[in-house]
């Protein structure tokens, strides 16, 4: 598997983490100033030096509670607040839209456009702050110095690694099924249809040559779909029009967006299995989580300024029922760990678990950085 | 040790890598052939390594290391004549070789910018698949280009050949199986293809697909987030 994937992940589901953010913030009436603020907090968050740092290394991904995690602070690195059943369905619809891009990108190399798509519609997010616009933008360089000149065999293999990644998941998405890119069985919906990708031919010619290299003989087939030349390659430059359009924002406030649960427990056997059986990684994943977050400076909000509660339903009787209802193999639960031998880790382990909630105080931790756990502790 | 991708029967044996014990501290292999008795197996650094298996027991042991590739092995053919092995990589660059008592590079073919992601060999015909949904068919004791299809509208994952007829089959991300058939004129010696027959396995992208007999009357196919194999068989 690739070891140069998780940029990648993690900018494309944050892109669609702020789309869906952005939406609920102007559906919910909630005042210009604030939203503004969120975004910016989030965004400067996300895209810290340190933390971008870490998240360049070159390494394996890592289990979605582990990633689940890290998004569950992002979202909270500012004045809004979350509730379980919000995060779930926020994360849900992350996971899904990103999902879709990877599979439906017409060449390899296109899943760099559709990161490109994200990073351009960030950055007018926060295009009056020119401050965390020069971090985006350096962000961006390093996208382009680091997988620029990669083989399409390369990023073949990055795409695999997120289709492993996103493997099973078949979470229905109203929006999706609206557009009828989606089925009701969960599965995404592939055209046989439309422009053939950058560098490939429109299906049907056969041309054969002799031992010479002439060409002697030409033959057309019918293979089946329905193709058409494309017109033109998406830029791969810091500005430049991409083209493509997945990874571009879909939502608007008035296209709120549902997920369904019900019908999706059936194709989710592995997922049970995950779950219930003790985690391996748990240490390791631990390690990479704290590495992370250690460089996410997260923002506490001070006195002046009043936190608020997003809601990604459109009540709150809705948002307790989504809770109450959520399907047991589809809950994202942080990572279970079987009793250690060490029994202090092991309770330091289980009180961090259970305890990743914003705090209004934050807590006093004795040996700041020296032990990793202590760190995820302190945030 | 190494991790063994697309392990290939042979005579009815089938090949349990848990059984045997393997010396060597190659990559992780992309590509794997059976040619009795020797057994090659394609690196991610681009090295083919061959393997001699012993008539009885499991002492397998390294027998030589092609060095001709320099990006990951994708796939590797190989028949009995004038040229017995073909390896493919990342690049699109094909080598081809022939064994004696030892591997000798017999051609090489230049890649045009698109992975070769699979390769079979027939009757010294060499089928390719790109990821840019392009077929290709080389002369294998030449390398020179004989065909080239426009077959698919996405990445080919999966080639098979049906040695008893030469029936060819494609499987791609864009969700088609197409099945060719393929010839020699007796007359000019012109290697043919011709196209029979299409399937859309509607909404899966292709990820393997072979030949259930060696004439070709059936196939099998699956694809991402498919817990199921297809099968389609000539009515």
């Amino acid at each position: 598997m690739s070891a140069r994937t998780l940029p990648l992940l993690f900018l494309n589901l944050g892109g669609e983490m702020l789309y869906i953010l952005d939406q609920r913030l102007r559906a919910q009436s909630i005042p210009g100033e604030k939203a503004r603020k969120v975004m910016n907090d989030i965004i400067t968050t996300m895209f810290n030096k340190k933390f971008m740092e870490e998240l360049f290394k070159p390494q394996e991904l890592y289990s979605k509670k582990a990633l689940r995690t890290v998004y569950d602070r992002l979202a909270h690195a500012s004045i809004m607040r979350l509730n379980q059943a919000s995060m779930d369905k926020l994360y849900d619809l992350m996971t899904m839209a990103f999902k879709y891009q990877v599979l439906l990108c017409p060449r390899p190399k296109d899943i760099l456009l559709v990161t490109f798509n994200h990073l351009d519609a960030i950055k007018d997010f926060i295009r009056d702050s020119p401050n965390i616009l020069n971090q985006v933008d350096e962000t961006f360089r390093q996208l382009i110095d680091m997988y620029s000149c990669l083989s399409a065999g390369e990023f073949q293999l990055i795409r695999q690694t997120l289709l492993i990644f996103f493997q099973d998941m078949h979470i229905r998405v109203s929006i999706f099924l609206k557009d009828k890119v989606q089925n009701s069985n969960g599965r995404f919906v592939l055209p046989i249809s439309g422009p053939v990708p950058w560098g490939t031919e429109v299906p049907g010619l056969i041309r054969m040559f002799n031992c010479n290299g002439d060409e002697v003989k030409r033959v057309e087939f019918t293979n089946g779909g329905n193709y058409i030349s494309p017109q033109r390659e998406g830029s791969f430059d810091l500005y430049g029009d991409r083209v493509l359009k997945l990874g571009t924002n879909m939502y608007s406030v008035s296209r709120p967006v549902e997920t369904h649960m019900s019908g999706a427990s059936k194709s989710l056997a592995s997922h049970t299995k995950e779950n219930a059986a003790p985690n391996p990684l748990a240490k390791e994943e631990l390690n990479f989580l704290a590495r992370l977050m250690g460089g996410l400076e997260i923002k506490k909000p001070n006195g002046s300024e009043p936190g608020f509660r997003l809601n990604l339903f459109t009540t709150d009787e809705e948002e307790e029922h989504a809770a109450l209802t959520r399907p047991e193999e589809l809950s994202y639960k942080v990572i279970n760990i079987q009793a250690t031998q060490d029994q202090q880790q092991n309770e330091e382990l289980a009180r961090i678990m259970g305890e990743f909630e914003v705090t209004d105080q934050p807590r006093q931790s004795t040996s700041k950085g020296d032990d990793l756990l202590a760190m995820m502790d302190e945030l | 040790i190494f991790c063994m991708v697309g392990l290939r029967p042979w005579g009815g044996e089938v090949w349990d890598s848990g059984e045997a014990e393997v010396q060597s501290g190659a990559g992780s292999g992309t590509g794997c052939q059976w040619h009795l008795p020797r057994l090659s197996t394609g690196t991610s650094s681009g090295l083919v390594l061959v393997f001699d298996i012993p008539s009885k027991g499991t002492n397998i042991t390294l027998s030589e290391v092609l060095q001709e590739h320099r990006d990951s092995i994708t796939d590797i053919a190989s028949e009995d004549g004038a040229a017995d092995l073909v390896t493919a990589d990342d690049s699109g660059a094909l080598c081809v070789w022939r064994s004696k008592d030892e591997f000798s590079l017999l051609t090489k073919i230049s890649a045009f910018g698109w992975t070769c992601s699979s390769v079979k060999l027939w009757n010294g015909v060499i089928a390719a698949g790109y990821g840019n949904g392009q077929i290709r068919l080389y002369e294998a004791t030449s390398g020179a280009l004989r065909a080239t299809v426009s077959a698919h509208a996405r990445w080919i994952y999966a080639l098979d050949v049906a040695p008893l007829t030469g029936k060819l089959l494609s499987g791609a991300e864009d969700s088609y199986v197409q099945i060719w058939k393929l010839s020699r004129s007796p007359d000019t010696g012109d290697i043919e293809i011709e196209h029979c027959y299409s399937e859309c396995v509607t909404d899966t992208q292709l990820c393997g697909a072979r030949f259930c007999d060696p004439e070709g009357n059936s196939f099998a196919a699956t694809g991402y987030d498919l817990s199921e194999i297809v099968r389609y068989g000539q009515v």
